[in-house]
């Protein structure tokens, strides 16, 4: 039995537009989705912002109710049976927010062990192991307004497994943290599926998918538009070549002829320090290299160099080929 | 018994979090001295025997309304801006048992109010302290507190659902004050406007903290305060179950 199922998930934000002459918008962040994951897996929503990925967390975790369609987190209907639920999810929301700053470490995991049942002398057990999987024994005295974004993550993350939930959903657990908190983090996230547990995990970070998940599902503009174990994702680009230029003075106008280039599938543009790197892909065999300086005339072209295809590309080509 | 100890452990923690709190601290026992400084010197104009006490129990429980409307009021609002209302919404406990504790605490702290005002006006303007049924003075005070918290808790579901619902949190303090009869006698409102004093928990509760205090039957009015309390939790479970539904709807659990 899969432990989550997403049936043609739909959910449609009503809201308004206009100052003085207000009127109705609706807003449709997931347009039917369906998936399903399975115990002990570690699956991931893969998607740029504004995508769909939270709006279909929240769904599953009961604080937004679906439009249309339907999903059952390990055997109980989120709308119907929203307390059950409750009772057998942890949860994480990325970001620096969701913690009372002005207390303790200790006070914010001794609040929500009452609240998730976790009591008495288990509760001081229980809260000195999630420490210790946590990395923060020794610092739970410490008031968390002083705390640092990583070990606030990593809070969240305690907080969220207290009640040693089987189910655990992760949203961008590792926002804005540093590459060095980020990889302690993607090892508590391992630990936890080690552990036994479901872990649903959203994020936009592709490395960490392809180190961290056993199947990914892209979703982009509501829609999921490509779905698979990561390397069968990787395989959807595996006939193609990449190239990845780093430049200066890349404008919207020079992206869009490089999009028209012949034998040219996809290109995406990404700020990088002081550079732009563009990363275009063609069918493998197509040499673009000696050609493509010419196509960027008016901007300055540094490295130029041709790879093979990642996660990140299989990514970019399923959300530019669903956009098209 | 297992959610009375919910609600016992939630309402520590809360209330630890707002002894942290410089703001709702100052909220707490500075604003009640300046009502109560104001009082006295009103009501020592007026030159009536007895009348000094009668006023700082007014200013007291004007400090704990306001520490409850906008504790209550403010509680929900800070909840969505430091992202854990949703935390909250999502935990297995029915809302209301979640929401209770923060209710009740903001009201408990307000009774910093009674007692600061007290000693202010002993200190300063001798105001005797003579209580004519301490016994019933000691059930008032709480049954207040508590019926005040609750009160705090009913509002405070409506700002689940409406986020700005908190700005009514300062339209508020002075009809209730007034219409509570906090500042002088409601008899000297007009009739129309008694059912309305009647609904409300500071009204009875003020009488019968004066009645236990200044001589008069307060037992009546504690258990009208205590019977609206109850009224007040039923109305807020009501109204949570239903909010927190459309809530979920609307989405508006996230918004700021």
């Amino acid at each position: 039995m899969a432990v989550i199922e997403a049936t043609d998930l739909r959910r449609v934000y009503e809201t308004t537009t206009g100052v003085f002459r207000r009127r109705p918008l609706e807003v449709e962040a997931v347009r039917g989705i369906s998936f399903e994951v399975a115990e002990g897996e570690l699956f991931g929503l893969l998607g740029p912002n504004g995508a769909g990925k939270t709006t279909t967390i929240k769904m599953l975790i009961t604080l937004l109710l679906p439009t249309s369609g339907s999903a059952r987190v390990l055997g109980h209907d989120v709308v119907e049976d929203a307390r059950e639920v409750r009772k057998k999810i942890g949860y994480v929301f990325g970001g620096d927010r969701g913690l009372y700053e002005r207390l303790s470490a200790l006070d914010n995991l001794r609040y929500f062990a009452e609240l998730y049942g976790v009591t008495g002398r288990a509760q001081k057990k229980r809260i000195g192991e999630v420490l210790e999987i946590v990395g923060l024994t020794g610092r739970e005295q410490e008031r968390v307004e002083g705390y640092s974004r990583g070990m606030r993550q990593r809070l969240h993350i305690g907080r969220g497994i207290l009640h040693d939930p089987p189910v655990v959903f992760l949203d961008e657990p590792t926002l804005g943290v540093d590459p060095v908190g980020s990889r302690e983090l993607r090892q508590t996230i391992s630990g936890l599926v080690q552990a036994g547990k479901t872990v649903l995990l959203t994020t936009h970070y592709m490395f960490e998918a392809d180190t961290l998940c056993d199947r990914v599902a892209v979703i982009a503009r509501g829609r999921i538009v490509g779905h698979g174990t990561p390397r069968e994702l990787k395989s959807h680009v595996a006939d193609r070549t990449v190239v990845e230029v780093e430049a200066f003075g890349v404008d919207e106008e020079t992206v869009r002829r490089l999009r028209g280039m012949p034998g040219v599938t996809s290109v995406s543009i990404e700020d990088r320090d002081q550079a732009q790197v563009l990363t275009i892909q063609s069918p493998r065999g197509l040499a673009l290299t000696q050609e493509l300086p010419a196509w960027l005339d008016g901007a300055a072209v540094g490295r130029i160099e041709a790879r093979e295809p990642t996660l990140e590309d299989a990514y970019i080509a399923l959300v530019t080929e669903s956009a098209e | 018994m297992t959610t009375a100890l919910l609600v016992w452990k939630m309402l520590l923690f809360r209330l630890k979090e707002f002894a942290v709190s410089a703001w709702f601290l100052l909220i707490s026992v500075l604003q009640p001295i300046i009502f109560a400084t104001i009082a006295f010197y009103m009501f020592r104009t007026g030159g009536k025997p007895g009348t000094l006490l009668y006023a700082a129990l007014g200013a007291g429980m004007m400090g704990i309304w306001s520490s409850t409307l906008f504790g209550s009021g403010g509680a929900l609002q800070w909840q969505r801006w430091q992202g854990t209302l949703e935390l909250l919404v999502a935990s297995p406990p029915p809302f209301v048992i979640v929401l209770l504790p923060m209710a009740l605490a903001t009201s408990i702290t307000g009774a910093y109010a009674l007692v600061s005002t007290l000693v202010w006006g002993r200190l300063l303007f001798g105001v005797p302290l003579h209580l004519a049924h301490p016994v019933a003075f000691a059930v008032a005070v709480p049954v207040t507190v508590l019926a005040l918290g609750l009160m705090g808790l009913l509002l405070a579901s409506s700002f689940v659902l409406y986020r700005h619902a908190n700005a009514l949190s300062n339209l508020l303090e002075y009809p209730v004050w007034v219409a509570s009869g906090l500042i002088f006698p409601i008899s000297l409102l007009p009739g129309w406007s008694h059912p309305i004093s009647w609904i409300l928990a500071p009204t009875w509760g003020v009488r019968a903290i004066r009645a236990a205090a200044l001589g008069g039957s307060p037992w009546g009015p504690i258990g009208w305060a205590a019977l609206l309390g109850v009224v007040y939790l039923a109305l807020a479970a009501v109204f949570l179950r239903i909010f927190e539904y459309q809530a979920r709807a609307r989405a508006t659990l996230s918004l700021t």
